[in-house]
């Protein structure tokens, strides 16, 4: 949830950490699920947060060396993968009941997931802020400067959840008039 | 009986801190020659000598190298030198105003003293120690605040800030076990990683550190204090899921702090959190009275808030202390 308002300021910044979290994701996935009989139940939790942190720490030394620019624009966000709620959840609900292949699909899904919603909000924010698209110029004018902020996240993935809630509510609303 | 322990306990603890800040506030040779060096002004730095210096030796600029102590290629330059009347102290004028909050190291070659010269001297230039640290702690909590500036840890914070005595449980929770694990941290990169050259595992040892802190209070309390471990205990898993409690020994790695100065940042982030948790914990209290639109309702009026408030602490940005 930190980056989602951090630094999803760009197309590109949301696309890049969508990348880490998907192959952090799918690694650590398949990790777990090749060697899950091995785990003693007890020390389950901790052993999939050295997974993972074993795996930011080679997305992490990997864009360092190869995309130093970005590497730089997201700054400490990269590290705190470690901290993703949504993986180690996978891998407690997933990855350790199911084999190899099932959970590579699975961690596949969650972090194209994830990399989706980075990239809607970098869509808007950038448009709405820059008024380019990956650099390039589209709009030719700044619609709102305010969205270019690092802040204006907050307001963003507010706006995006009530547009959620209020599609639920509709569909609700249609299927009792239905029923 | 119980309350003579906890006054021990918190006269050793104040006894620890003490020690800390006054000798890591010492470290730095300095040559015996020099008595005092400061800041003056914004753009001078003033030398005090133990005798009187020779006006042709002190007067020229060549003798003299300043740079920021991180930067130590980049030269600054020297406009002009001027020499009290007792020829003991010397100001430095520089072309442009000085970066105060980054110690300046200012060597001196072959120092004359009534025709003779008593050596090349290198002296560390830096604003008010305690000073210094202050302003870390009041940056961490307000200027830079981890939540509403630095946009971390936002999972446990709207997760927990529903309720005023929720908000404040899991604050004071998390600055407890975040100073504590930060210190660890710190003297693990410090005395381990670093001389073993194993700064690529800082982020696989920080975060086992952390879980096996959390672990070790958790069992600890559970056994030392049953009364405490009911109020706290359910805010200590929640702990490893916020990322400040990992941000904050990756930042103090990078910046190469010493003991008091992660001191400073570890509280400062502690109660900076606690301070946004409070104030979001008594907004949406409110909020629950209030007639919210029902897209809005819960979370999605949270985040707006959220962003109001990180628009009032922006006006925090750019402040500096002493």
């Amino acid at each position: 949830m930190c980056p989602a308002v951090g630094i999803s300021t760009t197309v590109m910044n949301g696309l890049m950490l969508g990348t880490a979290v998907l192959f952090v994701q799918v690694c650590s996935s398949c990790t777990i699920a090749a060697i899950k009989n091995y785990i003693h139940p007890r020390i389950r939790i901790p052993t999939y947060t050295l997974t993972i942190a074993t795996w930011v720490t080679v997305i992490d030394l990997v864009l360092s060396a190869y995309a130093p620019e970005a590497y730089k624009a997201m700054g400490i966000f990269i590290k705190l993968i470690v901290a993703f709620a949504i993986i180690t959840m996978r891998l407690e609900v997933f990855a350790c009941k199911n084999t190899v292949a099932m959970s590579f699909w699975d961690g596949l899904g969650m972090g194209l997931g994830f990399m989706f919603g980075m990239v809607t909000l970098g869509f808007i924010r950038e448009l709405l802020g820059m008024g380019t698209l990956l650099g390039h110029n589209v709009l030719g004018f700044r619609p709102l400067l305010f969205f270019a902020l690092p802040l204006a996240g907050f307001f963003c993935v507010g706006f995006m959840m009530a547009i959620f809630n209020y599609v639920e509510l509709v569909f609700n609303r249609r299927k009792k008039r239905r029923g | 009986m119980a309350r003579l322990r906890r006054i021990t306990y918190l006269t050793l603890g104040f006894l620890l801190l003490a020690y800390l800040l006054v000798f890591s506030g010492c470290a730095g040779s300095q040559n015996r020659f020099i008595k005092k060096t400061s800041f003056r002004g914004t753009h001078s730095i003033l030398i005090t000598f133990a005798g009187p210096v020779d006006e042709e030796w002190a007067t020229k600029a060549s003798n003299y190298r300043v740079y920021e102590k991180p930067d130590p290629d980049i030269v600054l330059k020297i406009s002009t030198i001027e020499l009290s009347t007792n020829r003991q102290t010397v100001i430095l004028h520089f072309e442009e105003p000085l970066n105060q909050n980054q110690p300046h190291m200012v060597t001196m070659r072959g120092i004359m003293t009534e025709g003779k010269s008593v050596g090349t001297a290198i002296v560390k230039v830096r604003k008010l120690y305690l000073g210094y640290l202050f302003s870390i702690l009041i940056g961490a909590m307000l200027v830079q605040n981890f939540v509403f500036t630095k946009y971390l840890g936002l999972c446990v914070f709207f997760g927990t800030s529903q309720k005023r005595s929720t908000a404040v449980g899991m604050g004071v929770t998390f600055t407890i076990v975040i100073v504590a694990s930060a210190m660890m941290s710190w003297f693990l990169y410090q005395f381990f990683l670093k001389p073993f050259h194993l700064d690529f595992l800082q982020i696989i040892v920080f975060i086992g550190l952390v879980s096996l802190s959390v672990q070790a209070v958790d069992t600890i309390l559970r056994k030392v204090n049953p009364m405490l471990f009911k109020a706290f205990g359910v805010y200590l898993v929640l702990v490893i899921a916020n990322c400040i409690i990992l941000a904050v020994p990756l930042i103090l790695a990078d910046n190469e702090y010493n003991a008091a100065e992660s001191l400073m940042l570890a509280l400062g982030a502690g109660l900076g959190f606690l301070i946004a948790l409070f104030l979001m914990s008594s907004v949406r209290e409110r909020l629950e009275l209030a007639n919210v639109p029902p897209t809005y309702r819960g979370l999605p009026i949270a985040f707006v808030v959220a962003g109001l408030f990180a628009l009032a602490f922006l006006g925090f940005s750019g402040m500096s202390i002493f």
